[in-house]
């Protein structure tokens, strides 16, 4: 650390008292990110999260697209080849109505993509309106409408969804208000301890001191300082609900035949599984778990990007 | 340089300053006769640092948390470590406490000499056999300090029952004893009792009591008044005092408050960006600091003898450990900074037999930066 | 401690009674008679009919018999087979669900807290990464797909074990590995979690500080209070194995009451549905119940929640 021999090398002018020198050595400050950029730049550095990320733009396009590469259409049967292995002409195989496999898994993407998308946004605008009153009021309003949630979340969700089911029919929409019925309380939760921990900070006070609303409060100042979290129980929110679609069409309960979703297609294919078809259930099979495996590790990613405990 | 010094020395409320102490009337003789029977402090060195050099990995690169630390600790004497928080002194602590997590933590140099033994390189089985035993650490926060889910007897006795193999009843004794000497009352109750169930300040007499159950030669008390009252800190502070004085144990305090300092430690090492930059006793810290980091600690005190001067917190920020400074750490804050000081470390300088100092103001070419 | 386990008890009454009320009220509300699919073109049976399950008389004293025959456990007549009545399908069939469904706790609390430990204890290294990644993987697939698989390769292609039915221990196996895989994965997770965060604890410092051994520190210290936040999901996962057991049990083919309940759904058989949700609904609340309780003992600072209107 020292130097060797100090007093024999080092110069006499050096020892002058420096001119106005205070500035330079605090000048190596790393650059302030924001928020977001900031956690943009850690969940980059997270392969796992990107690797589902690239992954879920692939399905995204496939779902979209995937139909358009193939001749067949997604209902169209054709007896002369059922249950055909992979091949050229079918790439993922045909069921036993000798329907495309593969055109049907890209339409079981939409539905699964979309079941999962809609409940995470219809549970987001129910959680946060109903969270942030309840946090934002506080008292007894927020007593009360904790009470509701409590009693809401000791319901079984699943239980709940399938007489829901029973009782409305099977049908898409069906699916998603009953997944959401259940499906908001969480978030509204999240958002209402995100509420409550920012509530008392000073810039909410200063914009009540300016005599700002409370719906404004809640919009200009809160939502988009407690969004860190709420983001990442939306993405977390979508693998529950394509794993709820998938089981209740698996049960019988969801999509309708000749419709596809990859829950569809593998109860389908579970009385054929013995007999060596497996790409029946190979192929719904893998996108329901690579699928639930992306946006399980995207939020996890964004989980550990987000949280401001973990900032440094 | 000097009249900086004594100034401060004059304006402050050192315990044994021969300026007038502040202690209760009643108990001021008592206490003050008892300081005079204890600080016959042995030369015996019970714990000797060398050239410590800890760093820890994060994601923006290694900190190095402690650059080359070198001090003593003698038998039965309390040493201040004081510093602004970052500094390095309770990466210090740690490290004689062997509780430095490697990885992300590292120790890239030096030692620590205890009983003839390096704790740096002892393995985990041998270090714990000393930790609890011979050397024992009280932490900052009492709140935290205790497991919340144990009852406060079961974790007195359990460093005890793990090192001795004594009894549940003698251990049970042993706690009560213990929680009496810290100023417990009613301690047989309190054994079955949560930590929930006491203050802050009940809670940091236990963690006291933990510490000193099995009656270690060391203890290392980091931050131990900082998380508390006023009128508590006064308190836990004379527990100190009177518990240095019942066992004789040698004491590391690490601190950032110069009124703890000015009330128990002997001898102050003052630490600035993973380097103790100042040793001395508390008298020559006190009234002859060498340091103008020292100087400017002492003068951000505030004091309430001191009206006609204003207080000067320093200026600027300490630099930045991922990538430490090559000269001194303290020139880019240091009102006499010269050009020498940016380019090469200060020579250690021994000023007394105990106090020494890393400037290059000591050096006879500086002469010119002070008047 | 009485108060906290009397304020559970009159929230676990209210939510039965507001999924016995929803079940009713669903039920009612579908249109239609359930005896519309019977072909009982005959008005003088279809009223009959309607008089023996008691669908005749208002809402209100329907309502009022529902509720009586929920406390008395008493779900009266299945409508697709008359002579069995839904206690006598619960009889039979809930046992051996209770079975599956207990069998899979205990092995996913175990192996779950198991490799959360041990994968806080090594973080970042080998077993870390291994167990995140069996996390990731066993929450990604569902225990259909799971289910599914292990009977083809592992009853079938390999032959090491029975493919269907609940006759033996050894048959138990693949069901049970299908179920508890996902709840494994989630326990483990959480248990890493909340470890790596209680590790970092000033307590556990003070432990180490002690010299107390690495087992104690982490079976006495650590353990109990990275455990809370595991307890607090368990009603949830309860629920979750619970009606994993659906179709667990409709694919194993298992003759326990989640078979009963989907055949049920299927046939559009109502006192059957309203029957086993409630009852399961009650059973599964009662268990978030006892939770809430076993987490009260656990965590002694709730004895002194006396205060109302803390969440």
């Amino acid at each position: 650390m020292v130097a060797k021999d100090p007093n024999v090398s080092i110069p006499d002018e050096w020892f002058r008292k420096k001119g106005d020198g205070h500035e330079q050595a605090e000048a190596v400050v790393r650059p302030s990110l924001s928020y977001w950029k900031d956690a943009w730049r850690r969940l980059r550095k997270n392969k796992l999260a990107m690797i589902g990320l690239v992954f879920l733009v692939i399905l995204t396009f496939l779902a979209i697209f995937g139909p358009v590469f193939s001749p067949y259409e997604v209902t169209a049967t054709d007896l002369r080849n059922q249950n055909m292995a992979p091949s050229a002409t079918h790439w993922f195989g045909t069921d036993e109505m000798g329907r495309d496999v593969f055109t049907r898994t890209w339409y079981g993407a939409r539905i699964s993509l979309f079941v999962g998308v809609m409940a995470a946004l219809i549970d987001f605008f129910i959680g946060i309106i109903y969270g942030g009153v309840s946090g934002y009021k506080g008292g007894r309003t927020d007593s009360i409408m904790m009470r509701i949630i409590e009693i809401l979340y000791g319901l079984p969700h699943l239980l709940v969804v399938i007489l829901l089911m029973v009782v409305m029919g099977p049908s898409l929409t069906t699916i998603i208000v009953a997944l959401t019925i259940t499906g908001w309380v969480g978030m509204a939760r999240i958002v209402r301890g995100q509420v409550l921990q920012i509530k008392n900070y000073e810039f909410v006070t200063a914009s009540k001191s300016f005599g700002a609303g409370t719906s404004r409060i809640i919009r200009k100042n809160l939502i988009p300082n407690t969004m860190g979290p709420i983001i990442v129980q939306m993405t977390l929110t979508v693998p529950s609900a394509i794993f709820a679609e998938a089981f209740l069409s698996f049960l019988g309960l969801g999509i309708q035949a000749p419709y596809a979703s990859w829950g569809v297609m593998a109860n389908d294919a579970l009385p054929v599984i013995l007999s060596g078809d497996w790409w029946r259930l190979f192929f719904p099979a893998f996108f329901i778990s690579i699928t639930m495996f992306a946006f399980n590790v995207l939020g996890d990613g964004m989980q550990d990007a987000l949280d401001p405990k973990l900032r440094g | 340089m000097d009249v900086i010094g004594q100034q401060m020395a004059n304006a402050s409320n050192l315990g044994d300053a021969p300026a007038k102490s502040e202690h209760r009337p009643g108990s001021g003789i008592a206490t003050e006769e008892k300081r005079k029977q204890k600080k016959t402090i042995s030369q015996e060195v019970m714990l000797s640092v060398r050239d410590l050099e800890v760093s820890f990995k994060t994601f923006g690169g290694e900190v190095q948390a402690i650059r080359g630390v070198s001090f003593d600790l003698y038998k039965g004497e309390t040493l201040a470590v004081v510093g602004e928080s970052g500094c390095g002194k309770s990466v210090t602590a740690n490290t004689i406490m062997g509780l430095i997590p490697q990885p992300p933590g590292r120790i890239r140099n030096g030692e620590v000499i205890f009983k003839n033994r390096d704790l740096t390189k002892l393995n985990k089985k041998a270090l714990r056999e000393i930790q609890g035993v011979d050397i024992s650490m009280i932490f900052q926060d009492p709140m935290t300090a205790l497991n919340p889910t144990l009852k406060i007897g079961e974790q007195l006795i359990e460093g005890l029952r793990t090192h001795h193999k004594v009894s549940r009843a003698e251990a049970k004794r042993k706690a009560v004893e213990m929680l009496t000497l810290v100023g417990i009352s009613n301690p047989e109750e309190r054994l079955k009792q949560y930590p929930h169930q006491f203050s802050g300040g009940m809670r940091q007499r236990i963690v006291i009591a933990i510490a000193l159950i099995c009656e270690p030669e060391l203890l290392i008390a980091d931050e131990p008044t900082t998380a508390l009252d006023v009128t508590i800190q006064a308190q836990i502070l004379e527990l100190f005092d009177e518990i240095q004085h019942k066992t004789g144990v040698g004491v590391i305090l690490i601190t950032h408050d110069l009124g703890v300092v000015a009330k128990i430690a002997d001898r102050i090492a003052v630490m600035y960006a993973g380097k103790i930059i100042e040793i001395g006793n508390k008298r020559e810290i006190f009234y002859n600091p060498q340091h103008p980091y020292t100087q400017g600690l002492l003068n951000s005190v505030p004091r309430l003898d001191l009206q006609e001067e204003e207080l000067k917190p320093i200026e600027g920020t300490p630099p930045d450990l991922f990538a430490p400074p090559e000269g001194c750490p303290f020139a880019a804050r240091c009102p006499y900074a010269m050009e020498v000081c940016d380019r090469i470390y200060p020579a250690t300088t021994q000023l007394t037999s105990q106090h020494t100092v890393d400037c290059w103001l000591q050096d006879p070419r500086a002469k010119a930066v002070l008047s | 401690m009485p108060l906290y386990i009397l304020k559970r008890f009159i929230m676990m009454i209210v939510t039965v009674l507001i999924i016995a009320t929803l079940t009713f009220v669903l039920m009612r509300a579908i249109p239609g008679s359930p005896f519309d699919e019977e072909r009982t073109s005959n008005p003088t049976i279809q009223a009959n009919l309607e008089k023996f399950y008691k669908l005749d008389q208002p809402m209100p004293i329907q309502y009022l018999n529902y509720l009586k025959s929920i406390v008395t456990f008493d779900y009266g007549p299945s409508i697709k087979k008359p002579n069995e009545s839904v206690n006598t399908l619960l009889a039979r069939g809930f046992p051996i669900s209770f079975e599956l469904g207990m069998a899979t706790i205990i092995v996913a609390v175990i192996s779950g807290i198991i490799l959360g430990t041990f994968a806080a204890l090594r973080h970042n290294g080998i077993i870390d990464y291994g167990a995140m990644t069996f996390a990731v993987v066993g929450i990604s697939i569902p225990n259909f797909v799971l289910a599914t698989l292990l009977i083809q390769q592992v009853a079938v292609n390999w032959q090491l074990l029975p493919p269907a039915t609940w006759s033996s221990p050894k048959h138990m196996i693949l069901p049970v590995i299908a179920l508890a895989t996902g709840p494994t994965a989630i326990i483990a997770r959480l248990t890493r979690a909340s470890m790596l965060e209680v590790l970092t604890q000033d307590y556990i410092k003070m432990a180490r500080a002690k010299g107390l051994t690495p087992f104690r520190i982490v079976a006495r210290h650590a353990l109990r209070n990275a455990l809370m936040p595991v307890v607090t999901i368990m009603g949830t996962m309860l629920a979750g194995i619970l009606t994993g057991t659906f179709v667990i049990e409709k694919i194993f083919a298992i003759p326990g009451m989640g078979k009963y309940f989907v055949d049920s759904i299927n046939n559009r058989d109502y006192p059957v549905i309203m029957g086993s949700t409630v009852f399961y609904s009650a059973f599964l609340v009662f268990m978030l119940f006892l939770v809430d309780i076993a987490y009260g003992f656990l965590d002694p600072r709730i004895k002194l929640h006396k205060k109302e209107g803390e969440v």
